[in-house]
Protein backbone atom coordinates (compact mmCIF):
# COMPACT_ATOMS: atom_id res chain seq x y z
CA UNK A 1 0.00 0.00 0.00
CA UNK A 2 1.57 3.17 -1.26
CA UNK A 3 0.84 6.76 0.46
CA UNK A 4 2.07 9.90 -0.52
CA UNK A 5 3.68 12.53 2.05
CA UNK A 6 3.47 16.29 0.36
CA UNK A 7 5.73 19.03 2.43
CA UNK A 8 4.68 22.52 1.02
CA UNK A 9 6.09 25.90 2.37
CA UNK A 10 9.46 28.17 2.82
CA UNK A 11 12.88 25.90 1.47
CA UNK A 12 15.34 25.40 4.38
CA UNK A 13 18.19 22.75 5.55
CA UNK A 14 17.34 19.40 6.57
CA UNK A 15 13.30 18.64 5.24
CA UNK A 16 14.19 15.88 3.65
CA UNK A 17 16.26 14.68 6.44
CA UNK A 18 13.76 15.24 9.13
CA UNK A 19 10.50 13.43 7.23
CA UNK A 20 12.84 10.64 6.02
CA UNK A 21 13.73 10.30 9.32
CA UNK A 22 10.27 9.78 10.72
CA UNK A 23 9.95 7.58 7.85
CA UNK A 24 12.76 5.33 8.75
CA UNK A 25 11.34 5.09 12.22
CA UNK A 26 8.03 4.39 11.65
CA UNK A 27 9.01 1.36 9.49
CA UNK A 28 8.06 3.04 5.80
CA UNK A 29 9.91 2.74 2.58
CA UNK A 30 10.82 6.23 0.69
CA UNK A 31 10.15 4.59 -3.12
CA UNK A 32 10.80 8.38 -4.77
CA UNK A 33 11.43 11.54 -3.84
CA UNK A 34 10.39 14.85 -6.38
CA UNK A 35 10.48 19.01 -5.29
CA UNK A 36 8.89 21.29 -7.22
CA UNK A 37 7.52 24.70 -6.90
CA UNK A 38 4.52 25.46 -6.34
CA UNK A 39 2.75 29.33 -6.01
CA UNK A 40 6.65 29.96 -4.90
CA UNK A 41 6.34 27.85 -2.24
CA UNK A 42 8.78 24.68 -2.12
CA UNK A 43 6.77 21.55 -2.34
CA UNK A 44 8.50 18.17 -2.01
CA UNK A 45 6.28 15.04 -3.00
CA UNK A 46 7.41 11.66 -1.37
CA UNK A 47 6.28 8.57 -2.77
CA UNK A 48 6.32 5.77 0.28
CA UNK A 49 5.61 2.58 0.61
CA UNK A 50 3.02 2.26 4.03
CA UNK A 51 2.79 -2.03 3.92
CA UNK A 52 5.17 -2.86 6.46
CA UNK A 53 4.41 0.58 8.77
CA UNK A 54 4.58 0.08 12.92
CA UNK A 55 1.84 2.88 12.76
CA UNK A 56 -1.69 3.24 11.08
CA UNK A 57 -1.45 5.79 8.57
CA UNK A 58 -3.78 8.37 10.89
CA UNK A 59 -1.19 7.98 13.55
CA UNK A 60 1.37 8.80 11.32
CA UNK A 61 -0.91 11.93 9.52
CA UNK A 62 -0.55 13.33 13.14
CA UNK A 63 2.84 12.62 13.69
CA UNK A 64 3.20 15.02 10.52
CA UNK A 65 1.34 17.27 11.15
CA UNK A 66 3.09 18.07 14.32
CA UNK A 67 6.63 18.22 12.75
CA UNK A 68 4.93 20.58 10.28
CA UNK A 69 3.97 22.73 12.84
CA UNK A 70 7.48 22.88 14.33
CA UNK A 71 8.63 23.39 11.18
CA UNK A 72 6.12 26.13 9.90
CA UNK A 73 5.38 23.63 6.58
CA UNK A 74 2.09 21.50 5.86
CA UNK A 75 2.74 18.11 5.81
CA UNK A 76 -0.05 16.40 3.98
CA UNK A 77 0.37 12.46 4.40
CA UNK A 78 -2.53 10.64 2.18
CA UNK A 79 -3.38 7.66 0.84
CA UNK A 80 -2.49 7.19 -2.81
CA UNK A 81 -6.18 5.63 -3.82
CA UNK A 82 -7.35 9.34 -3.13
CA UNK A 83 -4.90 10.41 -6.63
CA UNK A 84 -5.55 7.46 -8.17
CA UNK A 85 -9.65 7.91 -7.88
CA UNK A 86 -9.38 11.77 -8.82
CA UNK A 87 -7.06 11.78 -11.81
CA UNK A 88 -7.47 8.71 -13.23
CA UNK A 89 -10.81 6.73 -14.93
CA UNK B 1 2.45 6.32 -11.68
CA UNK B 2 1.01 9.28 -9.74
CA UNK B 3 1.63 12.65 -11.45
CA UNK B 4 3.40 15.51 -9.70
CA UNK B 5 1.19 17.97 -11.32
CA UNK B 6 -2.02 15.57 -9.72
CA UNK B 7 -0.86 15.56 -6.19
CA UNK B 8 -0.02 19.35 -6.49
CA UNK B 9 -3.29 20.08 -7.51
CA UNK B 10 -5.23 18.08 -4.80
CA UNK B 11 -2.98 19.48 -2.19
CA UNK B 12 -3.78 22.73 -3.74
CA UNK B 13 -7.59 22.14 -4.04
CA UNK B 14 -7.63 21.18 -0.04
CA UNK B 15 -5.17 23.72 1.26
CA UNK B 16 -5.99 26.81 -0.40
CA UNK B 17 -9.70 26.22 -2.23
CA UNK B 18 -11.71 24.28 0.44
CA UNK B 19 -12.44 21.34 -1.43
CA UNK B 20 -14.25 18.91 1.07
CA UNK B 21 -16.55 16.27 2.05
CA UNK B 22 -19.23 18.38 3.14
CA UNK B 23 -20.89 15.10 4.74
CA UNK B 24 -21.70 11.65 5.38
CA UNK B 25 -25.21 11.02 6.14
CA UNK B 26 -26.68 7.85 7.40
CA UNK B 27 -29.82 7.15 6.57
CA UNK B 28 -31.78 4.86 9.02
CA UNK B 29 -35.06 3.46 8.91
CA UNK B 30 -37.63 4.13 11.78
CA UNK B 31 -40.43 2.42 10.83
CA UNK B 32 -39.62 -0.53 12.78
CA UNK B 33 -39.60 1.35 15.86
CA UNK B 34 -43.35 2.39 15.36
CA UNK B 35 -45.56 1.72 18.65
CA UNK B 36 -48.53 2.65 20.20
CA UNK B 37 -47.01 3.61 23.46
CA UNK B 38 -45.16 6.97 22.62
CA UNK B 39 -42.55 6.10 25.28
CA UNK B 40 -41.77 2.45 23.74
CA UNK B 41 -41.63 4.10 20.55
CA UNK B 42 -39.28 6.64 21.08
CA UNK B 43 -36.76 4.37 23.36
CA UNK B 44 -36.75 1.92 20.11
CA UNK B 45 -35.88 5.30 17.93
CA UNK B 46 -33.04 5.96 20.41
CA UNK B 47 -31.65 3.00 20.79
CA UNK B 48 -31.87 2.02 17.00
CA UNK B 49 -29.94 5.14 16.18
CA UNK B 50 -27.71 4.77 18.67
CA UNK B 51 -26.49 1.22 17.82
CA UNK B 52 -26.24 1.73 14.34
CA UNK B 53 -24.74 4.96 13.92
CA UNK B 54 -22.15 3.98 17.06
CA UNK B 55 -19.20 4.20 15.29
CA UNK B 56 -20.33 6.83 12.29
CA UNK B 57 -18.16 9.92 13.91
CA UNK B 58 -15.00 8.31 14.81
CA UNK B 59 -15.02 6.27 11.41
CA UNK B 60 -15.79 9.27 9.18
CA UNK B 61 -13.00 11.16 11.42
CA UNK B 62 -10.95 7.96 10.50
CA UNK B 63 -11.64 7.90 7.01
CA UNK B 64 -10.48 11.97 6.70
CA UNK B 65 -7.22 11.40 8.80
CA UNK B 66 -6.11 8.03 6.81
CA UNK B 67 -6.99 9.61 3.35
CA UNK B 68 -6.34 12.85 4.30
CA UNK B 69 -9.44 14.56 2.54
CA UNK B 70 -11.42 16.68 5.34
CA UNK B 71 -15.15 15.37 6.09
CA UNK B 72 -16.36 18.24 7.35
CA UNK B 73 -20.24 17.08 9.15
CA UNK B 74 -21.73 13.49 10.10
CA UNK B 75 -25.04 13.60 10.17
CA UNK B 76 -27.80 11.57 10.54
CA UNK B 77 -30.91 11.33 8.70
CA UNK B 78 -34.27 9.24 9.60
CA UNK B 79 -37.99 8.19 8.37
CA UNK B 80 -40.31 11.34 8.01
CA UNK B 81 -41.31 11.05 12.04
CA UNK B 82 -44.74 11.65 10.86
CA UNK B 83 -45.11 8.13 9.90
CA UNK B 84 -44.08 6.89 13.63
CA UNK B 85 -46.06 9.71 15.41
CA UNK B 86 -49.72 8.55 13.09
CA UNK B 87 -49.59 5.53 15.67
CA UNK B 88 -49.59 7.90 18.84
CA UNK B 89 -52.78 9.80 18.21
CA UNK B 90 -52.93 12.30 21.15
CA UNK B 91 -49.21 12.49 21.95
CA UNK B 92 -47.08 15.28 21.55
CA UNK B 93 -44.52 14.28 18.58
CA UNK B 94 -42.01 16.59 20.26
CA UNK B 95 -41.24 13.83 22.47
CA UNK B 96 -40.10 12.02 18.99
CA UNK B 97 -37.89 14.90 18.40
CA UNK B 98 -36.59 14.60 22.27
CA UNK B 99 -35.39 11.36 21.51
CA UNK B 100 -33.85 12.15 18.16
CA UNK B 101 -31.94 14.74 19.78
CA UNK B 102 -30.56 12.72 22.68
CA UNK B 103 -29.82 9.83 20.23
CA UNK B 104 -27.69 12.99 18.01
CA UNK B 105 -25.93 13.88 21.08
CA UNK B 106 -25.12 10.56 22.24
CA UNK B 107 -23.39 9.53 18.49
CA UNK B 108 -21.71 13.00 18.13
CA UNK B 109 -23.24 13.91 14.38
CA UNK B 110 -24.29 17.58 14.23
CA UNK B 111 -27.35 17.59 12.52
CA UNK B 112 -30.32 15.20 12.36
CA UNK B 113 -32.92 15.35 9.84
CA UNK B 114 -36.01 13.48 9.33
CA UNK B 115 -38.57 15.56 11.88
CA UNK B 116 -40.63 15.88 8.32
CA UNK B 117 -44.00 15.31 7.24
CA UNK B 118 -44.89 14.57 3.54
CA UNK B 119 -48.50 15.79 2.59
CA UNK B 120 -47.90 16.50 -0.86
CA UNK B 121 -51.42 15.12 -1.40
CA UNK B 122 -52.70 15.21 1.95
CA UNK B 123 -52.89 15.01 5.92
CA UNK B 124 -52.16 11.14 6.84
CA UNK B 125 -52.56 10.85 10.67
CA UNK B 126 -49.63 11.92 12.48
CA UNK B 127 -48.69 14.39 9.56
CA UNK B 128 -51.17 17.22 10.90
CA UNK B 129 -49.80 16.55 14.35
CA UNK B 130 -46.42 16.78 13.60
CA UNK B 131 -46.57 19.66 11.59
CA UNK B 132 -48.18 22.05 13.93
CA UNK B 133 -45.23 20.55 16.49
CA UNK B 134 -42.41 21.78 14.53
CA UNK B 135 -41.67 24.97 16.35
CA UNK B 136 -41.98 23.89 19.53
CA UNK B 137 -39.41 20.61 18.40
CA UNK B 138 -37.04 23.31 16.77
CA UNK B 139 -36.80 25.43 19.47
CA UNK B 140 -36.28 22.91 22.48
CA UNK B 141 -33.84 20.64 20.29
CA UNK B 142 -30.41 21.85 19.12
CA UNK B 143 -29.42 19.43 16.98
CA UNK B 144 -32.96 18.24 14.98
CA UNK B 145 -33.79 19.42 11.61
CA UNK B 146 -36.82 19.36 9.92
CA UNK B 147 -39.24 19.48 6.59
CA UNK B 148 -42.21 19.35 4.94
CA UNK B 149 -42.77 18.23 1.53
CA UNK B 150 -45.99 20.44 0.71
CA UNK B 151 -46.19 19.54 -3.34
CA UNK B 152 -44.79 17.24 -6.48
CA UNK B 153 -45.12 17.19 -9.76
CA UNK B 154 -47.38 14.24 -9.71
CA UNK B 155 -49.70 15.71 -7.00
CA UNK B 156 -49.76 19.13 -7.55
CA UNK B 157 -49.39 21.38 -4.24
CA UNK B 158 -51.45 21.22 -1.00
CA UNK B 159 -52.41 24.55 -0.50
CA UNK B 160 -53.60 23.66 3.19
CA UNK B 161 -50.57 22.71 3.99
CA UNK B 162 -48.89 25.72 1.88
CA UNK B 163 -51.43 27.87 4.19
CA UNK B 164 -50.47 25.83 7.38
CA UNK B 165 -46.33 26.26 6.69
CA UNK B 166 -46.58 30.17 6.33
CA UNK B 167 -47.51 29.91 10.33
CA UNK B 168 -45.29 27.40 11.29
CA UNK B 169 -42.42 29.00 9.55
CA UNK B 170 -43.10 32.40 11.61
CA UNK B 171 -43.43 30.52 14.54
CA UNK B 172 -40.27 28.41 14.61
CA UNK B 173 -38.72 31.67 14.18
CA UNK B 174 -40.70 33.76 17.08
CA UNK B 175 -40.14 31.00 19.20
CA UNK B 176 -36.05 31.13 18.56
CA UNK B 177 -35.85 34.83 18.13
CA UNK B 178 -33.42 35.00 21.43
CA UNK B 179 -30.98 32.89 19.41
CA UNK B 180 -31.34 35.06 16.16
CA UNK B 181 -34.60 33.03 15.27
CA UNK B 182 -32.36 29.72 14.62
CA UNK B 183 -35.37 27.48 14.73
CA UNK B 184 -36.71 28.99 11.10
CA UNK B 185 -33.07 28.30 9.53
CA UNK B 186 -33.65 24.18 10.78
CA UNK B 187 -36.61 24.21 8.69
CA UNK B 188 -37.36 23.43 5.37
CA UNK B 189 -40.52 23.44 3.00
CA UNK B 190 -40.09 21.00 -0.47
CA UNK B 191 -41.92 20.23 -3.83
CA UNK B 192 -40.47 16.92 -5.25
CA UNK B 193 -38.62 16.77 -1.66
CA UNK B 194 -36.02 13.58 -2.91
CA UNK B 195 -35.63 10.39 -0.53
CA UNK B 196 -32.02 10.24 -0.33
CA UNK B 197 -30.34 14.12 -0.25
CA UNK B 198 -27.75 14.47 2.71
CA UNK B 199 -27.80 17.36 2.89
CA UNK B 200 -29.23 19.21 6.16
CA UNK B 201 -32.09 20.60 6.68
CA UNK B 202 -33.70 18.88 4.50
CA UNK B 203 -32.29 15.34 4.60
CA UNK B 204 -34.84 12.69 5.70
CA UNK B 205 -34.71 8.76 4.75
CA UNK B 206 -37.36 7.86 2.59
CA UNK B 207 -40.14 4.79 2.68
CA UNK B 208 -38.23 3.91 -0.52
CA UNK B 209 -34.59 3.25 0.98
CA UNK B 210 -33.24 0.06 2.44
CA UNK B 211 -33.20 -0.41 6.45
CA UNK B 212 -30.15 1.56 6.52
CA UNK B 213 -27.82 3.72 3.87
CA UNK B 214 -24.80 5.72 3.85
CA UNK B 215 -24.89 9.03 1.63
CA UNK B 216 -21.88 11.36 0.70
CA UNK B 217 -22.41 15.16 -0.34
CA UNK B 218 -19.33 16.55 -2.12
CA UNK B 219 -18.79 20.09 -2.15
CA UNK B 220 -16.32 22.32 -3.58
CA UNK B 221 -17.20 25.92 -4.97
CA UNK B 222 -13.91 27.17 -4.14
CA UNK B 223 -12.65 24.50 -6.65
CA UNK B 224 -15.00 25.24 -9.23
CA UNK B 225 -13.80 29.20 -8.76
CA UNK B 226 -10.36 28.49 -9.10
CA UNK B 227 -10.79 26.23 -11.92
CA UNK B 228 -12.51 29.15 -13.43
CA UNK B 229 -10.41 32.21 -12.72
CA UNK B 230 -7.69 30.21 -14.72
CA UNK B 231 -10.39 31.11 -17.92
CA UNK B 232 -9.51 34.43 -20.23
CA UNK B 233 -11.91 36.65 -20.16
CA UNK B 234 -11.91 35.94 -24.01
CA UNK B 235 -12.32 32.00 -23.75
CA UNK B 236 -15.70 30.82 -25.16
CA UNK B 237 -18.47 29.92 -23.01
CA UNK B 238 -18.49 26.53 -24.10
CA UNK B 239 -14.73 26.17 -22.41
CA UNK B 240 -16.13 27.37 -19.11
CA UNK B 241 -18.50 24.83 -19.14
CA UNK B 242 -16.13 22.45 -19.90
CA UNK B 243 -13.63 23.34 -17.24
CA UNK B 244 -16.49 22.73 -14.68
CA UNK B 245 -17.74 19.50 -15.92
CA UNK B 246 -13.77 18.37 -15.17
CA UNK B 247 -13.19 19.89 -11.66
CA UNK B 248 -17.21 18.73 -10.77
CA UNK B 249 -15.40 14.99 -11.93
CA UNK B 250 -12.56 15.25 -9.83
CA UNK B 251 -14.50 16.51 -6.80
CA UNK B 252 -16.98 13.61 -6.98
CA UNK B 253 -14.44 11.06 -7.40
CA UNK B 254 -13.43 11.88 -4.18
CA UNK B 255 -16.56 11.60 -2.50
CA UNK B 256 -17.26 8.39 -4.14
CA UNK B 257 -13.97 7.10 -2.97
CA UNK B 258 -14.86 8.58 0.57
CA UNK B 259 -18.48 6.89 0.32
CA UNK B 260 -17.27 3.44 -0.71
CA UNK B 261 -14.65 3.46 2.09
CA UNK B 262 -17.31 4.68 4.91
CA UNK B 263 -19.78 2.34 3.30
CA UNK B 264 -17.29 -0.67 3.60
CA UNK B 265 -16.00 0.04 7.35
CA UNK B 266 -19.51 0.39 8.43
CA UNK B 267 -20.99 -2.17 6.54
CA UNK B 268 -23.82 -0.15 5.46
CA UNK B 269 -25.29 -0.40 1.81
CA UNK B 270 -23.94 2.70 -0.42
CA UNK B 271 -26.34 4.96 -1.32
CA UNK B 272 -25.88 7.89 -3.32
CA UNK B 273 -23.12 10.81 -4.32
CA UNK B 274 -25.23 13.95 -4.06
CA UNK B 275 -22.66 16.12 -5.76
CA UNK B 276 -24.05 19.57 -5.04
CA UNK B 277 -21.58 22.62 -5.09
CA UNK B 278 -22.39 23.86 -1.27
CA UNK B 279 -21.24 27.03 -0.61
CA UNK B 280 -19.50 27.65 2.97
CA UNK B 281 -19.04 31.44 4.56
CA UNK B 282 -15.58 31.29 4.00
CA UNK B 283 -14.42 33.29 1.73
CA UNK B 284 -13.62 31.98 -1.77
CA UNK B 285 -15.90 28.98 -1.57
CA UNK B 286 -19.12 30.60 -2.86
CA UNK B 287 -21.06 29.91 -5.69
CA UNK B 288 -21.86 33.87 -6.63
CA UNK B 289 -18.27 34.12 -6.78
CA UNK B 290 -18.15 30.83 -9.65
CA UNK B 291 -20.82 32.83 -11.22
CA UNK B 292 -19.11 36.41 -10.80
CA UNK B 293 -16.00 34.73 -12.53
CA UNK B 294 -18.14 33.86 -15.21
CA UNK B 295 -18.12 37.46 -16.30
CA UNK B 296 -21.29 38.94 -14.19
CA UNK B 297 -20.00 42.11 -12.29
CA UNK B 298 -21.90 40.76 -8.94
CA UNK B 299 -24.11 38.02 -8.63
CA UNK B 300 -28.34 39.44 -9.54
CA UNK B 301 -26.91 40.99 -12.46
CA UNK B 302 -29.14 40.45 -15.72
CA UNK B 303 -27.25 37.05 -17.13
CA UNK B 304 -27.06 35.26 -13.74
CA UNK B 305 -29.95 33.05 -14.13
CA UNK B 306 -28.25 31.80 -17.10
CA UNK B 307 -24.78 31.80 -15.88
CA UNK B 308 -26.35 29.35 -13.18
CA UNK B 309 -28.05 27.46 -15.89
CA UNK B 310 -24.31 26.50 -17.22
CA UNK B 311 -23.07 25.93 -14.00
CA UNK B 312 -25.79 23.53 -12.66
CA UNK B 313 -25.90 21.91 -15.98
CA UNK B 314 -22.12 21.10 -16.42
CA UNK B 315 -21.72 19.68 -12.29
CA UNK B 316 -23.91 17.01 -12.97
CA UNK B 317 -22.76 16.47 -16.51
CA UNK B 318 -19.37 15.96 -14.38
CA UNK B 319 -20.40 14.44 -11.56
CA UNK B 320 -22.76 12.15 -12.67
CA UNK B 321 -19.11 9.59 -14.55
CA UNK B 322 -17.42 9.64 -11.44
CA UNK B 323 -20.04 8.52 -9.29
CA UNK B 324 -21.91 4.97 -9.57
CA UNK B 325 -24.75 5.99 -8.03
CA UNK B 326 -25.96 9.85 -8.01
CA UNK B 327 -28.71 11.03 -6.17
CA UNK B 328 -29.92 13.94 -3.00
CA UNK B 329 -30.08 17.30 -4.81
CA UNK B 330 -27.10 17.25 -6.74
CA UNK B 331 -26.31 20.77 -8.35
CA UNK B 332 -25.16 24.10 -7.26
CA UNK B 333 -26.76 25.70 -4.00
CA UNK B 334 -27.56 29.23 -3.54
CA UNK B 335 -28.24 29.49 0.36
CA UNK B 336 -28.05 33.34 0.82
CA UNK B 337 -26.63 33.41 4.57
CA UNK B 338 -23.81 30.64 3.86
CA UNK B 339 -22.22 32.20 0.51
CA UNK B 340 -20.26 35.27 0.96
CA UNK B 341 -20.79 36.43 -2.38
CA UNK B 342 -24.47 36.26 -1.90
CA UNK B 343 -24.61 38.16 1.14
CA UNK B 344 -22.17 41.00 -0.51
CA UNK B 345 -24.67 40.60 -3.25
CA UNK B 346 -27.81 41.09 -1.33
CA UNK B 347 -26.60 44.15 1.12
CA UNK B 348 -25.78 46.07 -2.01
CA UNK B 349 -28.99 45.29 -3.44
CA UNK B 350 -27.48 43.60 -6.65
CA UNK B 351 -29.93 40.43 -5.51
CA UNK B 352 -33.11 40.36 -4.48
CA UNK B 353 -35.72 38.11 -3.69
CA UNK B 354 -37.25 38.17 -7.03
CA UNK B 355 -34.05 37.56 -9.16
CA UNK B 356 -33.46 34.46 -6.40
CA UNK B 357 -36.72 33.06 -7.19
CA UNK B 358 -35.94 33.24 -11.34
CA UNK B 359 -32.62 31.44 -10.10
CA UNK B 360 -34.39 28.46 -8.44
CA UNK B 361 -35.83 27.68 -11.64
CA UNK B 362 -32.25 26.45 -12.73
CA UNK B 363 -30.67 25.91 -9.80
CA UNK B 364 -30.40 22.41 -7.25
CA UNK B 365 -32.90 23.39 -4.45
CA UNK B 366 -34.51 26.73 -3.96
CA UNK B 367 -34.79 29.86 -2.00
CA UNK B 368 -32.29 29.06 0.82
CA UNK B 369 -31.89 30.80 3.90
CA UNK B 370 -33.01 33.83 3.06
CA UNK B 371 -33.78 36.61 5.62
CA UNK B 372 -36.72 38.48 5.65
CA UNK B 373 -38.40 41.09 7.78
CA UNK B 374 -39.50 40.05 11.43
CA UNK B 375 -43.47 41.65 10.57
CA UNK B 376 -43.60 39.51 7.30
CA UNK B 377 -47.45 37.70 7.60
CA UNK B 378 -47.76 33.94 7.18
CA UNK B 379 -49.58 34.51 3.92
CA UNK B 380 -46.81 36.24 2.50
CA UNK B 381 -44.79 33.37 3.95
CA UNK B 382 -47.43 30.82 2.06
CA UNK B 383 -47.48 32.83 -0.90
CA UNK B 384 -43.39 32.72 -1.30
CA UNK B 385 -43.88 29.02 -0.94
CA UNK B 386 -46.44 28.70 -2.86
CA UNK B 387 -45.04 29.97 -5.75
CA UNK B 388 -41.45 28.14 -5.15
CA UNK B 389 -43.69 25.22 -5.25
CA UNK B 390 -44.88 26.02 -8.57
CA UNK B 391 -41.85 26.11 -9.99
CA UNK B 392 -40.60 22.95 -8.47
CA UNK B 393 -44.16 21.01 -9.75
CA UNK B 394 -43.95 22.47 -13.52
CA UNK B 395 -40.09 21.76 -14.00
CA UNK B 396 -40.36 18.17 -12.20
CA UNK B 397 -37.35 19.31 -10.31
CA UNK B 398 -37.01 20.00 -6.42
CA UNK B 399 -37.51 23.41 -4.67
CA UNK B 400 -38.09 24.39 -1.73
CA UNK B 401 -38.06 27.22 1.16
CA UNK B 402 -35.97 28.28 4.17
CA UNK B 403 -37.02 31.86 5.25
CA UNK B 404 -35.98 33.02 8.06
CA UNK B 405 -38.31 36.11 9.36
CA UNK B 406 -35.86 38.18 11.81
CA UNK B 407 -38.00 39.02 14.55
CA UNK B 408 -37.53 42.90 15.65
CA UNK B 409 -35.73 43.01 12.65
CA UNK B 410 -35.75 45.55 9.07
CA UNK B 411 -34.39 45.98 5.86
CA UNK B 412 -31.04 46.43 6.19
CA UNK B 413 -30.58 44.30 9.71
CA UNK B 414 -28.67 41.23 9.79
CA UNK B 415 -29.12 37.73 11.54
CA UNK B 416 -26.10 35.96 12.62
CA UNK B 417 -26.09 32.01 12.98
CA UNK B 418 -22.16 31.67 12.93
CA UNK B 419 -21.02 28.64 11.55
CA UNK B 420 -21.96 26.71 8.57
CA UNK B 421 -25.25 28.34 8.77
CA UNK B 422 -23.57 31.82 8.65
CA UNK B 423 -25.36 35.55 8.74
CA UNK B 424 -27.60 37.07 6.29
CA UNK B 425 -28.89 40.63 5.79
CA UNK B 426 -32.83 40.96 5.87
CA UNK B 427 -34.14 41.79 2.74
CA UNK B 428 -36.95 43.62 1.21
CA UNK B 429 -40.46 41.19 0.30
CA UNK B 430 -43.28 42.35 -1.86
CA UNK B 431 -45.90 43.16 0.81
CA UNK B 432 -49.27 43.08 -1.21
CA UNK B 433 -51.21 40.60 0.49
CA UNK B 434 -52.02 37.04 -0.98
CA UNK B 435 -53.62 36.61 1.86
CA UNK B 436 -57.21 35.26 -0.18
CA UNK B 437 -55.71 33.26 -2.36
CA UNK B 438 -53.53 31.22 0.11
CA UNK B 439 -56.38 31.31 2.62
CA UNK B 440 -58.44 28.67 -0.20
CA UNK B 441 -56.92 26.09 0.74
CA UNK B 442 -57.41 22.91 -1.32
CA UNK B 443 -54.90 21.65 -3.91
CA UNK B 444 -53.40 22.87 -6.98
CA UNK B 445 -53.90 19.99 -9.74
CA UNK B 446 -50.89 18.34 -11.14
CA UNK B 447 -49.78 20.20 -14.26
CA UNK B 448 -49.47 18.47 -17.80
CA UNK B 449 -46.51 16.34 -18.41
CA UNK B 450 -46.88 17.06 -22.36
CA UNK B 451 -47.60 20.29 -24.53
CA UNK B 452 -44.86 22.21 -22.76
CA UNK B 453 -44.26 25.57 -24.11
Amino acid sequence: MKAVITVIGKDMVGILAKVSTVCAEKGINVIEVTQSILQDMFAMIMIVDISAATVPISELSDEFDTLGEKLGLKIHVMHEDVFNSMHRI
Amino acid sequence: MIDTHDILETINMIDNENLDVRTITMGISLLDCIDSDIDKACTKVYDKICSYAENLVKTGEDISREYGIPIVNKRIAVTPIAMLAGANPGANPVRFAKALDRAAKTVGVNFIGGYSALVHKGFAPGDYALIESIPEALAETEFVCSSVNIGSTKAGINMDAVKKMGHIVKEAAVRTADRDCIGAAKLVVFCNAPEDNPFMAGAFHGAGEPDCVINVGVSGPGVVRAAIKKAKDTDNITEIADIIKKTAFKITRMGQLVAQEASRRLCVPFGIVDLSLAPTPAIGDSVADILEGMGLAQCGAHGTTAALALLNDAVKKGGVMASSHVGGLSGAFIPVSEDAGMIAAAKSGALSITKLEAMTAVCSVGLDMICVPGDITPEIISGIIADEAAIGMVNSKTTAVRLIPAIGKKVGEELNFGGLLGCGPVMEVNTNSPAVFVNRGGRIPAPLQSLKN
